[in-house]
């Protein structure tokens, strides 16, 4: 029976994936069967029938976890005694943390403005030329990338080489260097910069989420508008300034957000690039540290209601700015 | 909403000769050309610099940048070879070809169970009128909110008390679990613009409301399915968290991620295993999302813009 909860040979693994989809399938097929029985349900078991499943699932693994890790974060690291906001204070007072802190901040500050600034410039630009769809392809593909392949698509580009002899760089940013006579950098090692060449890697990912719904939204603006504000002698930035960006501000409020939220959960480019070491390290990198590698479940969890605590606002903002946009229309 | 994605039937009122001026005007704007032409270069030089690398033998990565190939390909010096995917899917330190199949194995079922679940759940929400519906919607609806990392470490020690700890199972509910809130969301979203009368007539004709869901709902349903389908799948590829917390020291069922991760820290300077590894890993996804893209962009303004 060992192979049904673990791996074995490849098709010992095929069969076990589709025995689990079997048994979904038989599981679901009884529900609907029992809810369609009898002649004139009643409203609350249909609704048993089709919602118990995913209520059961929301509540073993969001709500119950959520409470009990709420519940970790005030006990001490294996969770044998109350400690408090021990956890909290070591968080936001240590100086290795303070890095932590101040990392996260800069991530969600640059790469939401950033990727959105550069996404709105990109499809403003090819928005009906004739490639559009070829050139906004290109700037979307990163999008389908995993992070961890993204983090090492440019962790080679940033690959140095020591300067001695006749060794080449094979990295192209310091080949760039080495052309215009600077020498070659460590990009990943070299505090406090090597933060902002990872913070590339997710501004190259969002980009293209960015464009995508900006240049939905573009295209969305009436064309009368566009042409009364042609009759005013709008142009160019111009009419970026004052016709595009107005008109696509709750868009633009959006993807800002979702960028942020993403962000902020960053977790996989720190870990494949530097592993948090040199300064880099993020809420949600440290989190994993703490609770899986030097096993303070504590600290770990005091680190993940943080990063809970700060997505409420961002989302609650996006909310009320889309009831806002709702209202004026 | 102001934002959906409606180009076509203003562009329709404007006259041929109009939108072929606009298109020119456009075209001939230096700057914009120049602007849309380098951040195109630098948004895909990265990528073909590491798919050169994967073709090239070892020794030459180590020798020389791989923009030096595009002069030896005129001079005939050029060298490509296969080597580097041979070895990263079978060489005994990678083994590559092992967790493949382990991300498939993963993927499909964390795919296709919270799809079906969601799709039940957001028939009851937009077409059985039961006592409660509307506070349980907006319930679900804010567990968006709630980061994975904050149900790991409870979810972990239920897991290994059940005795599926470290299994496919662990990671194929998690999977599922995660992804009900956004895709019961979304699903709704398209399940409400569903004409009324479409399922009124066929509850007239007697039908119950599992026969409505699968004559009815479910073939309208198939693009919003596709929609959320390509989210997830990408999604659950990509992954390296939940993985790695839930079956991350298993190498008979650890993803592709994982071990592309690993090798990037112990194997961070052997560029050959690294670029041929990152495009395995690469190889499905890519094929997906250039192949439904279609859909991939209607789900992601669907879910996102409606907020």
């Amino acid at each position: 029976m060992n192979w049904l909860t673990g791996g074995g040979e490849p098709a010992q693994k095929f069969l076990l994936m589709f025995l689990a989809i079997a048994l979904f399938i038989l599981i679901v097929g009884l529900i609907l069967f029992l809810v369609d029985r009898p002649q004139n349900p009643k409203k609350w078991f249909l609704a048993l029938g089709f919602l118990g499943l995913p209520v059961l699932g929301l509540g073993f693994g969001l709500v119950y976890p959520a409470i009990e890790t709420i519940r970790n974060s005030f006990l001490n690291r294996d969770a044998t005694k109350f400690v408090g906001l021990d956890n909290y204070v070591t968080a936001f007072t240590t100086p290795e943390f303070l890095v932590v802190l101040r990392n996260t901040a800069i991530w969600v500050l640059v790469v939401p403005i950033v990727a959105t600034f550069i996404g709105l410039v990109y499809a403003v630009v090819v928005d009906r030329s004739r490639f559009e769809k070829f050139a906004k392809a290109l700037i979307f593909l990163p999008m389908a990338i995993s992070m961890v392949g993204a983090s090492i698509i440019w962790g080679f580009v940033y690959a140095f080489r020591p300067v001695q002899g006749n060794i080449q760089q094979i990295g192209l940013l310091n080949q760039v260097l080495v052309w215009l006579g600077i020498p070659p950098q460590q990009f990943l090692i070299n505090q406090p910069w090597n933060t902002f060449f990872l913070i590339v890697i997710l501004i190259w990912i969002q980009t293209g989420f960015a464009m995508t719904l900006l240049s939905a939204a573009i295209k969305a603006i009436p064309d009368d508008i566009v042409e009364a504000a042609r009759l005013d002698g709008l142009y160019g930035i111009g009419m970026f300034r004052y016709i595009t960006v107005p008109s696509i501000r709750p868009t633009l409020v959006v993807v800002l957000t979702t960028i942020a939220i993403t962000t902020l959960k960053v977790f996989d480019i720190v870990r494949t690039t530097t592993g948090g070491q040199f300064g880099t390290s993020v809420v949600a990198n440290e989190f994993y540290r703490q609770s899986f590698v030097t096993l303070n479940t504590g600290l770990g969890a005091a680190l993940a209601v943080l990063l809970f605590v700060l997505v409420i606002p961002i989302i609650w903002y996006n909310v009320r700015q889309l009831r806002l946009a709702e209202e004026v229309r | 909403m102001t934002t959906t994605p409606q180009a076509s039937l203003p562009a329709q009122t404007l006259t041929l000769n109009q939108r072929a001026a606009k298109v020119r005007r456009r075209l001939s704007n230096p700057w914009a050309s120049g602007i849309a032409i380098v951040l195109a270069i630098l948004w895909t030089l990265p990528t073909l610099g590491l798919l050169i690398t994967s073709f090239r033998t070892q020794t030459d990565i180590n020798a020389s940048g791989w923009w030096t190939v595009f002069g030896k390909i005129f001079t005939g010096d050029a060298n490509f070879t296969l080597e580097n995917y041979d070895t990263a899917l079978h060489g005994s330190t990678t083994n590559l070809a092992q967790f493949f199949v382990n991300s498939i194995v993963i993927t499909l079922p964390s795919v296709v169970i919270p799809i079906s679940i969601a799709l039940l759940a957001a028939y009851a929400f937009a077409w059985i009128d039961f006592p409660g519906r509307d506070w349980l919607f907006v319930a679900v609806f804010a567990l968006q909110v709630v980061p994975i990392q904050v149900t790991m470490i409870p979810l972990l020690r239920a897991y290994v008390s059940w005795g599926i700890g470290g299994s496919f199972w662990s990671v194929w509910l998690s999977h599922s679990i995660f992804a009900l809130p956004l895709a019961i969301f979304l699903l709704h979203n398209f399940m409400k613009d569903i004409p009324r009368s479409l399922v009124e007539a066929a509850t007239m004709d007697g039908a119950g409301h599992v026969k409505i869901f699968f004559r009815v709902v479910f073939p309208l349903m198939v693009p919003a399915i596709a929609a959320f389908g390509i989210f997830q799948f990408l999604w659950v590829w990509n992954d390296l968290l939940v993985a790695l917390v839930f079956v991350g020291g298993r190498p008979d069922v650890a993803p592709l991620t994982v071990r592309v991760a690993e090798l990037s820290g112990t194997r961070g300077g052997q560029w050959h295993l690294l670029s041929a590894g990152a495009f395995i890993s690469m190889v499905v996804p890519l094929i997906v999302f250039v192949s439904l893209q279609r859909y991939f962009v209607r789900g992601l303004l669907a879910g996102s813009v409606k907020g």
